[in-house]
């Protein structure tokens, strides 16, 4: 009896608290000179499934943990700041939707990775309309599912000894990453054992060191998204099944930078991309069985450098114009297609009007491979001697390695949308 | 001197040779400018052209019209003028028909397509290897008696600064390829007016390939103001130290 009776108040009691929970969610207002002058307090008065509403203002933000499944609202873009002393805001609860403030100042470490936002073994997070200012990392995503980071500005320190990166995502899933934009970063977004996840319509420019870096990152895909300017470009490592469609990879100058650098990259989709101005378009090392097509490679130095330890990658429908060179290898090319491109250097004719060049094009080229093997005589680029030799090498080939051909070279070229 | 140089330029401007030469530049920058509406892509086919035609035109041309006017330097000879006067006044006769005629030819229409830093230094290198190789083709002029001889020594200069020269660079980079060979290398392009030509204009152009891991020492050196000065004086010596010689081998020469 006595057991009964308890049983159900305690049933009772789950029963209200439930209820209140659900029709009476109420919404704490955060205000400065108020009693709930910071979010601190508001957490610790909330309960799940409440709105807090932050007023304009500044608010200092010591490491607030987040550990309830709250919906936080900043009006007016109130400023969350961590004085350089700590975190801004660790996110631990499912289900917390982040919009509207301005995040900034995280402590700088050499141990410690301090980031403005941290979202540790959350499920269905929304981060949205942030702006994230001077902090160490910016958006920390560790362990945690089905996060949405959408149209925030992150802007770092510019400082290399003080930045870290942009976007971080480790050891998660599902993630998506919109219309955000991203500078002054170590590398823009950085991706370490995160799966299908989508990242598009990004804007990624003047970091210190990459656009782009992801690596052990499989099934992701990374759609009309922009890096420009950034130090060492793009780097992206041991990962199978990416999609890369529809980007711009913009300047990415100097000496060992890259537009797209991809190391054991496997079975993945490259496709619709603009490489425009970079010191080498694409580098690939040990990539097998890729598909790169319709993307334009525009005014690089190299547009592909391949090693040869790359197998089974199609070239197909790609336009090349305005490259120093159009491919580069260390060695033989196995089993590596071209076919169906266009290159802004084909002279040969086109009798039967199909379109396609009768005689198939070799866009390795005699000097590409001197510079391959002498790399400082880049110094008689462009002088007669070397065009009388590349005009040679053309016509009978025998240095450059012959199973690297285009057989069906479009003779104009492809109308490929930009955007 | 200027009463011979005026008499010399008005009297090229009038051959047949000159005019051809500046409708070919004119015709050869133009079309290439309407070919391709990238401006830069025109720019480096024009480059191309002009490292080969203009050194060639401007020292067959000058050693050509030195000797078929031998006659009337023999009467100037006789005539009370110096002969430092007499050889600059040809000097700056010749020069000045043949760089209007590059400037005509290549110059407008570059300005007119191509207004840019590019594009006036590749005018700018333009003009100082004309001056270059009508310096060359006086030299072969004043060491040369017969007029073959002369004609053969300056397309061998021609020859040498355009292929043979860059052919052994080549020799000697794969012979040496273990050494770091940069700065040697550029110490020896200085040795040849062509390849500082084309190095200057290059560095405006491929930059992206130059900035590779190869390049980045060439971009340092070439690309600052110190080397853009090396580049430009080493050209002016070029011009200057053939004239030079050839001046005072003129004055003692017996005609």
């Amino acid at each position: 009896m006595f057991n009964n009776s308890l049983y159900l108040r305690v049933l009772l009691m789950l029963f209200i608290g439930s209820m209140h929970a659900q029709t009476f969610a109420k919404t704490i207002i955060v205000a400065p000179n108020t009693k709930v002058n910071s979010l601190k307090i508001a957490i610790a008065l909330a309960s799940n499934g409440d709105t807090i509403l932050v007023k304009k203002g500044t608010y200092a933000s010591h490491n607030t943990i987040v550990n309830k499944q709250v919906t936080i609202i900043g009006e007016g873009m109130p400023v969350l700041d961590a004085q350089f002393k700590e975190e801004v805001l660790t996110i631990k609860a499912d289900h917390v939707k982040l919009d509207g403030f301005v995040i900034q100042n995280s402590k700088v470490g050499d141990l410690r990775d301090y980031a403005g936002i941290r979202i540790f073994q959350a499920r269905n997070t929304t981060i949205s309309n942030n702006q994230l200012k001077n902090n160490f990392f910016g958006i920390y995503i560790s362990d945690s599912h089905q996060v949405k980071i959408i149209n925030n500005t992150l802007t770092g320190t510019a400082q290399e000894r003080k930045a870290g990166n942009g976007i971080q995502g480790w050891k998660s899933d599902s993630i998506e990453v919109a219309r955000n934009h991203v500078s002054g970063h170590r590398d823009g977004i950085y991706f370490e054992f995160v799966q299908h996840s989508k990242v598009y319509q990004n804007v990624s420019e003047n970091n210190l060191r990459y656009g782009l870096h992801f690596m052990f990152s499989n099934d992701n895909s990374f759609i009309n998204n922009k890096f420009t300017t950034n130090q060492a470009g793009i780097a992206v490592m041991y990962s199978k099944r990416i999609k890369m469609l529809h980007n711009q990879f913009n300047e990415n100058w100097g000496s060992s930078i890259y537009g797209l650098l991809l190391k054991e990259i496997l079975d993945s989709h490259i496709e619709g991309n603009i490489f425009y101005k970079n010191t080498s378009a694409i580098f690939m090392e040990s990539c097998n069985r890729n598909k790169i097509i319709k993307n334009s490679f525009l005014n690089n130095g190299w547009a592909i450098r391949i090693l040869s330890n790359c197998e089974d990658n199609q070239f197909s429908i790609n336009n090349f114009k305005g490259n120093s060179f159009d491919v580069t290898t260390n060695g033989e090319l196995l089993e590596n297609k071209f076919s169906n491109n266009y290159w802004d250097k084909y002279e040969g004719y086109d009798l039967n009007k199909d379109g396609k060049g009768d005689v198939p094009y070799r866009p390795i080229s005699l000097y590409a491979q001197i510079i391959e093997r002498v790399p400082q005589s880049v110094i008689l680029m462009r002088s007669f001697i070397v065009n009388l030799l590349d005009k040679v090498e053309r016509s009978i080939p025998s240095i450059t390695p012959l199973s690297v051909k285009d057989d069906s070279p479009q003779m104009k070229p492809w109308k490929i949308l930009s955007k | 001197m200027f009463k011979i140089a005026k008499y010399i330029s008005l009297d090229i401007i009038k051959s047949k040779v000159i005019i051809a030469y500046t409708l070919l530049l004119a015709a050869i920058c133009v079309s290439i400018f309407m070919a391709d509406e990238d401006v830069t892509k025109g720019l480096v086919s024009i480059t191309t052209v002009m490292l080969i035609i203009v050194p060639l035109v401007s020292v067959v041309y000058a050693t050509t019209y030195y000797f078929n006017a031998s006659e009337f330097t023999e009467l100037l000879v006789s005539q009370p003028i110096s002969r430092k006067n007499i050889l600059m006044g040809k000097y700056l006769g010749i020069s000045a028909a043949i760089l209007g005629a590059f400037l005509l030819g290549v110059g407008v229409p570059v300005l007119l397509f191509a207004l840019s830093v590019t594009g006036l230094t590749l005018i700018l290198t333009g003009s100082l290897l004309t001056l270059c190789f009508i310096s060359l083709a006086f030299l072969s002029s004043v060491l040369m008696r017969d007029k073959a001889k002369g004609i053969g020594l300056a397309l061998m200069m021609w020859f040498y600064c355009s292929i043979i020269f860059d052919g052994l660079v080549l020799v000697f980079l794969f012979a040496f390829s273990d050494y770091p060979l940069e700065k040697v290398l550029i110490a020896i392009t200085a040795f040849n007016p062509i390849d500082l030509a084309r190095i200057l204009i290059l560095l405006q152009l491929d930059i992206a390939a130059l900035m590779g891991y190869t390049g980045a020492l060439y971009q340092q050196f070439f690309g600052s103001g110190i080397g853009i000065a090396f580049t430009l004086i080493m050209l002016m010596v070029w011009f200057l130290l053939p004239l030079w010689a050839s001046l005072r081998i003129f004055k003692k020469k017996d005609l």
